[in-house]
Formats: C-alpha cells, structure tokens, sequence
C-alpha cells in the first residue's frame, strides 16, 4: 500500500489548548493549518483542568493591588528559581490579555458579584464586601503559591469551557483537524523539520505530512507513572520522544515532575487545588490539620511541591489512613456548603458522588499526591521555536519554555497553555511566511517506510518474550517507588537498572493480537520504548541532580544548591545509540537573584557567582547548547528591577 | 462502595460487540469473557484488564477516565452511559456491552464522535459570531455572573453522545441537531456575546431538524451523564422559536 502525502504550510501535533491556540494564530494569520490527534480534539486532556487559570486582573477585594509584576514574582519563587526569568515575565504580562481573549471566545468565566460575599480564608468565615463597581468582571480564587487570589475560574470546569471556546475556533476558522492520528517520526535532516511520518488510530495505515512548520503540543508525559497519575491514558509523552529520536533536538528538566496534593485515592482522579483555595482543609488520620504546623504562613496553600512533601511525610509517618490499596489522607471541604460544592466546586461533588459514592457536603474525601504535571520537554527558545532544530516549535505541557522550572504554580499550566499559544502561533505565522516548502519527498517517504517497518517488526516478532503491558506496569511501579517525591541515590540507581533492562526487554516483547487495523496492542507497543527512554533520562537526570529544588527532593541532598545546580538538564538520545548524553546550561537571565520563596525551606546553598557574570556569559553558553536565534534580542521583555518595588 | 450490590465480590459475565470492519474476516457477534470483580471496579478497570490479561485486540476509547473528557459513551445492557463512571457494583453480573449506535462504528466499541460533533458545531455555527474584534487593551466585558452560571450550565456539554444514541429521532433522521446539538445551539442563544439575532435563530431551529423534531420521548434527559436540564432547553428553545415568529424582533 503506498503511502499517501499531505502537506500544510503549519503543522499542529495535538489538538489541546496550546496546539488549537497555536493553530488559529496561524490560520488567522492566512496560513494553511493541519491540526493531528490522537483524540477529537475536545477530549484532550486541557479539558480536565479544573480550578482555574492564572492571570493578574486583580477584580476581587483579596486580588486588590495585583499585577503581572507580582505574579511574575510568584511564578518565579514557585518555580525554586528554576525558571527562565524572561519567558516568566512575558507569561505573566501576556496571561491577563490570553484570559480576557478566551472570554470573546466564550468562555463563562465565573464572575465578581458586587456586595456581601463569604469565603473561607485560613480556616475561617470571613464576610467581605465585593465593590459594587467591579461587580460582573472575572472573579478570582485563591490557589497556591500566590500573593494574591488570581485564579480565573468557571466552576471547576475551567478547562473544559477554555478548551471548548478556542476549539469553537478552530470550527469557525475551517482548520482542518484530523483526529485518531498519531505523529510517530519527524522528517527532518538534522537540523530542519519538514513534518512528520503520521499513524491513522482509525486504520493503522501510516501517511507523510510535509509541513513548513512542525509544533509540538501534545502534552505531558504522565502515563510514565502508569496508573499513578492524574493524567489521561492519552499523556505517554509522544511529542518529547518526537523529539529526543532526532538526537539533536534536546529536552529540558525532565526530571522536574510534579506530585499533585490531592489526588483522589486509590484511582488517581484530579481534584482541583480549587477546593483548599476555596477554604478545604487537609487531614491526618487524627482529624489534624498538620499543614498549618508545617506551613503557619500558607498552610494548605503553599505550593504542590511542598504541601505533596508534607504529605509523603505525614504517611511515612503513620498518620495517613491506611487501606488495602496504600495509605491517603483526607480532603475536608464539609464546612463549603452544599450549596459552593455544587456550583463554585461542581465537577468536584461529581466526581466524589461517581467514583468513590461520597458527598463531600458529608463526607470527607481520601486523596495523596499522585503524578501530575511535566515540567520538563522538548527544550524551545522564547518564541518556542526547539534548540537545534529549524521549523520545528513547541508549546504547552509539552514544551519546556520554561516558566515553570522545578514547579509549577496550579493555575499555571492553563494560562500557559494559551500565552504560549498566542505567542508561539505567532512565531511559527512569521516563520512560514518568509520560508518556502522545500522537502525531498522522498525523505518523507522514507521516514513512513521506517515506521511501517516498526509496526511490520512488532507484529511478525514471534516466542515467549514479555508482553508490553507487563513492562508497562514494571516501569510504573520503579518510576512510582523509586522516581517519586522522595529521592535517593540508592533508589535512583535501582531505578536506572530497572528500567534500562525494560529498555532491553523491550526489544524482545511480543505482541498477543496481530490483529488487522489500528491494533491497539500494537499502538501501545510503538509508544512503549520512547516511554521508557522518557522514564530512563528522567531517573538518570534525577541521580544526576545532587540538590534539592522545587519537585524534584533529593533526601540524601536536601538544600537547594545555587552554588553548583542553579542550570537547567539539558538531554540528547538520538534513537540508534545506546546512551543519552546529559549536559547543563544556565537558567536563563536572571532579573529575581535567588532567595526564600516565602515557604518551604529556607536553607540552602548560596550561589557563588554574581548574577552580572551568571549572565555575561549566558547567551555564548545557551547558543553551544542549540538555542536558535530569536526574534527579538534576548533580556528584551525583561523589566529589569521593577520586581523590587513589589517586595 | 456504591451501588446495589457493594460489598459482594462476584465473577462477572460480560458479553462485548465484536466487528473490527479492518479485518474482512471479521463479522458483527457478541463474544463472552469472565473477570472477577473488584472494589471500585468501573468499566473504564474491566475493560483495560480484559483487554490486558485476555483479549488485546479489544477496541474501546478511555482518555481522562474521569466523566470529563466524554470519550467512552457506551451501551452499557442496553442503555447508553460512560464506561469510566459506571461501577460495576451498580450493574448486574452479566454486563452486555454495544458501541453506541448512530455514530459510525471504528471498531468494537469504538465509534466516530468526533467527526458527527465537527458537522453538528459547523452546521449549526456553534461559536460566538461576536459583533466587534477583540481589544487586546480593553478590560473584559461586563457579565452577571447568574448569567455566567447559566451559560456554564449549558457548556457543561462533554459530547460523549449518549443523548444522541439514546434519541429515537437522532436514530432515524441523521439531519436532526439531536439533544447536544440542540443544547449547544440554546447555550449560544443564551450567551449576549453571540450577535445573532432570533430571525437568524430560525433557521436553524425551527424546522423538524432542529427543536420541532424532538417527539418528547426524553431519553436524553435521563442518560445524560452531565445530568444537563435538556427539558428546560428544549422548552428555551421553542419559546425563543414562537417569539421569533410572532415578533420578528431583534433581540434587545
């Protein structure tokens, strides 16, 4: 069967909030756009986010004197200065314009109701009067990590109604979208991108798509914990294995993974940091509210990294609950009301009703950290454009841009989605306007051919080899027990052994189902070892990383060390060699010099340089790593010192 | 544990729709598996551990595994439900599972929503036809947020097509809107964003593909997993559609 050839002047991997956000940039831009899926595009994973969106509007009285200067600040500190400083500052101007945007494309954002409101704010009713004047602007609620209430919610359904409103966008614009098909090899020639080798989910057959342009916007890569995530089955991280099988384009902070707080136990189901926000507190097995020891200043709402840490704690301490399926602790947002709990927090009291039988108006709710989010992936520049790589971009979860660093505000991730969205569409509609499609379509039919022969391999593989779901859960279980909050040398080193023999395993599994069609065995199985790559350079990056920062804490070395890892792991693993080749590049500029966040620990390892020769020599250091040119000269969006004023 | 029959482990009988239309020596027949049933086990634990320890060449479609993402609407013994959000304990030891009809079938129990949803949201223009561009410098429009709540409400559509599998006309007519075309049409109509007029309205519901063509049988308000108030949208929309008629008024 011949391979049949598309081609686009942009080309969209994932049809997400960051990739259909990129998408209309472009096509509005008069751009031809091809949108690929895995899923129809409305159940992408964007549509489980819950809580809110993050952007400095400052419309309610606890947001009064917000702005994007304070929210940089946050995103920054939450971040254990693992972010690049510059693209921060741009997210944290750009998020208030992204989220009023979304409002003109329909989303029903939750708003201000003018007059006597009551919240619960540290444990406490409090009454407090909402200016008449800003009554029907988009309201607020509080959430971690932040100096102000910034979140911008509808219910608990923000994600869904964001997803829905920029994908009714899409539909306007005529982008074409084709869903149940999976990207599964870049065409490119080592450093230029001319589209992908694509796998129809429907038929299994396998087509080329040459595009100008290639964004990769397909999410986390969650599913490396298997069923310890609150990721969908869909986030195995197939847009950074994209990536890392070139072996020039590298990926970002891969072992930068964060734990959410509250997870429903034991299925993993998300539930939103909306509800401590809102006033819910967390319990041990006693009915003690053991965040407000560890935490007095922020108590339930300190960020994920910390408050997941003192859960881990708490459990290991023997105060969790415990249960045939491990210990949790309990989520109490009883003292709501009904009434909140079925507007304010209704996809939360849906979720408590359907898949644990509990009313949370009633009942207390078992929750404990559970993967949540990847920090890490394919490594862009701040227009988004991948180190090493010409016409290749990336945004979103999947991208490491990287405001984020070694955690991630909740709240974040949604506004990133859309910023880097608007931004990144706006680089790649510049990009493809001044190039022209000129690819060998001989290389494209050659990258089909090899993923043709991929898929003819696993299903003529015959014997008695491991079947790829008994690999899957053995990696799950090493990356849970031995690459989760908590980390040692000792575990580290087990779970680099682990899984780089499942790596080996992998080539010698067989599938049960030869089946004809899309196969979904075998579509598992053609995802299974960029997975285990993924799992490898994630331990490998976090045995590596003797320091303690943001997610990612090292018992054996609990102090953030400014001194000798104030840099970013950089990771290159081209698919034919056997060893992936890490190396470090510094953060970015540094506008906030590194300090306390304002919870957490504060002690740590001081950095020895000072932030004028950390960033002399920075943009030399960057560029030997692949940075490409960008648009605009780098340090040109920061706003240097302005932060000083805010502190 | 919820449901009739928390608390007893049974082994389960499922009886699963088999037709994989890429294999021409496959035909439609119902195939038998046993599984032993565990706590908190839903369809969405069932199926994969089928699929998994059984038979790997089983289709179906799980994302979010939460009732949010809308991927796995199925017949569940003969009434269509998430396959994530319904606990074993709430179901009989022989569960008989079917793709959800209307939709074109992929394989087993995986159907084409995505493509009938696409058609459904272009047909019927299902975004705001905002009356002026956006001002990327000007504060956000002013909105009750009762209102916001009530727009919400009708956004709370995830397409899962249970609504559509269960309406006796969507069955029979493929031009009808169905219940979540209809309701995504109300929650437009509704949002004061959205510039369309009650005369341009018409069009598209007046007629027997559009909220005429609904007979009142109301599966969809009893499957619908989102629990949405189709009744209440559909009594919106024909009030909004007499309104037009008789006063041909732009509306205010």
């Amino acid at each position: 069967m011949s391979a049949r050839l598309i081609s686009t002047d942009v080309l969209v991997i994932g049809g997400g909030l960051a990739g259909e956000r990129c998408a209309i940039e472009a096509a509005a831009a008069g751009h031809d756009v091809l949108v690929l899926s895995v899923v129809p595009p409305r159940r992408s994973h964007s549509c489980a986010a819950q809580g809110g969106m993050q952007a400095a509007l400052g419309n309610c009285v606890k947001a009064e004197g917000d702005n994007p200067t304070l929210h940089f600040l946050d995103t920054v500190r939450g971040s254990d200065w693992g972010a690049d400083q510059e693209v921060a500052r741009i997210f944290a101007d750009e998020a208030p314009v992204a989220v009023r945007e979304l409002a003109h494309f329909g989303v029903p954002w939750t708003r201000v109701r003018g007059g006597r409101n009551s919240y619960f704010i540290r444990g406490e009713r409090v009454d407090i009067d909402e200016s008449l004047e800003n009554d029907g602007l988009i309201m607020h609620r509080d959430f971690g990590g932040t100096a102000k209430w910034r979140a911008c919610y509808a219910a608990a359904g923000t994600g869904h109604a964001a997803l829905y409103a920029v994908d009714s966008e899409v539909v306007r614009l005529g982008i074409t979208v084709r869903d149940r098909a999976e990207a599964v090899e870049l065409i490119h020639d080592g450093s230029r991108c001319w589209g992908v080798a694509a796998r129809c989910l429907r038929t299994g057959r396998h087509f080329a798509v040459v595009a100008k342009a290639t964004v990769i916007a397909t999410g986390g890569y969650g599913r490396i914990y298997g069923q310890y995530t609150t990721n969908a089955t869909i986030n195995e991280g197939m847009g950074a294995v994209l990536a890392l099988n070139t072996g020039v384009v590298p990926l970002g902070n891969m072992e930068a993974v964060q734990f959410h707080p509250t997870a429903l136990a034991p299925s993993g189901i998300l539930v939103t940091e909306g509800c401590r926000g809102d006033g819910g507190f967390l319990l041990d097995k006693n009915m003690h509210r053991f965040m407000v020891d560890a935490e007095p200043e922020k108590q339930e709402l300190a960020s994920r990294d910390v408050v997941s840490r003192h859960m881990a704690q708490c459990m290991r301490d023997g105060n969790g609950i415990e249960t045939p399926f491990g210990p949790h602790l309990w989520l109490d947002i009883r003292h709501l009301g009904e009434e909140h709990l079925t507007t304010k927090l209704r996809e939360v009291f849906d979720i408590c009703r359907d898949f644990v039988g509990l009313n949370p108006a009633n009942d207390l709710i078992p929750v404990r950290p559970t993967q949540h989010y990847s920090m890490g992936g394919v490594r862009v520049n701040k227009d988004g454009q991948a180190y090493n790589m010409a016409g290749l971009f990336a945004a979103g979860e999947a991208a490491c841009w990287d405001m984020h660093g070694f955690n991630r505000l909740g709240g974040n991730s949604l506004a990133e989605t859309i910023v880097a969205g608007r931004l990144v569409g706006r680089r790649v509609a510049e990009f493809v306007t001044t190039t022209s499609l000129d690819v060998q379509t001989s290389r494209a039919f050659e990258t089909v051919k090899r993923a043709e022969q991929r898929a003819q391999h696993w299903l003529e593989r015959s014997g008695s080899g491991p079947g790829v779901y008994d690999i899957r859960d053995a990696m799950a279980e090493s990356m849970m027990s031995e690459v989760g909050i908590f980390r040692t040398a000792d575990e580290l080193t087990q779970a680099d052994h682990t899984l780089s023999a499942l790596l080996l395993d992998c080539d010698n599994a067989v599938l049960r189902s030869k089946a004809p069609g899309m196969n979904p065995e075998l579509s598992f199985a053609l995802r299974l070892k960029g997975m285990l790559r993924l799992a490898v350079v994630t331990a490998r990056g976090a045995l590596a990383r003797t320091e303690s920062r943001g997610a990612h804490f090292r018992t054996d070395y609990p102090l953030r060390n400014d001194a000798e890892w104030l840099n970013r792991t950089v990771v290159r693993w081209s698919d034919d060699s056997t060893q992936p080749t890490f190396s470090y590049e510094p953060v970015g500029l540094i506008d906030v010099p590194p300090g306390h966040r304002g919870y957490g620990s504060d002690e740590r390892i001081e950095m020895k340089r000072t932030i004028e020769d950390y960033n002399g020599g920075l943009q030399e250091d960057q560029a030997d790593h692949g940075r490409l040119p960008t648009t605009e000269p780098a340090g040109s969006r920061i706003r240097w010192g302005e932060w000083a004023d805010q502190t | 544990m919820t449901g009739s029959n928390a608390g007893k482990l049974r082994r389960l009988h499922f009886e699963i729709f088999r037709y994989n239309p890429e294999d021409p020596d496959s035909v439609p027949h119902m195939q038998s598996f046993e599984l032993d049933e565990a706590p908190y086990m839903s369809l969405f634990i069932a199926l994969n551990q089928i699929r998994e320890t059984q038979d790997p060449s089983l289709q179906f479609d799980f994302a979010c595994r939460s009732a949010i993402c809308g991927s796995c609407g199925m017949m569940v013994n003969g009434r269509p439900n998430l396959g994530c959000r319904t606990l074993t304990s709430d179901l009989p030891e022989i569960i008989r599972l079917h793709p959800l009809p209307v939709f074109k079938l992929i394989g087993d129990l995986s159907v084409d929503t995505g493509t009938w949803f696409r058609q459904m949201a272009e047909k019927s223009e299902a975004w705001v036809h905002a009356a002026k561009v956006f001002n990327p410098d000007a504060q956000e429009e002013r909105m009750d947020d009762d209102l916001a709540e009530a727009i919400y409400e009708g956004d709370r559509c995830i397409e899962c097509g249970c609504c559509i599998a269960s309406c006796g006309v969507a069955n029979l007519n493929t031009d009808f809107a169905g219940p979540a075309g209809l309701n995504r049409i109300a929650r437009f109509m509704m949002d004061p964003r959205d510039s369309r007029d009650e005369t341009d309205w018409f069009e598209v519901i007046s007629n027997e593909d559009g909220v005429f063509g609904c007979l009142g049988m109301m599966a969809c308000h009893d499957v619908c997993p989102k629990e949405l108030p189709l009744l209440e949208v559909y009594a919106y929309l024909r009030r909004k559609a007499l309104a037009s008629r008789f006063s041909g008024r732009k509306r205010s």
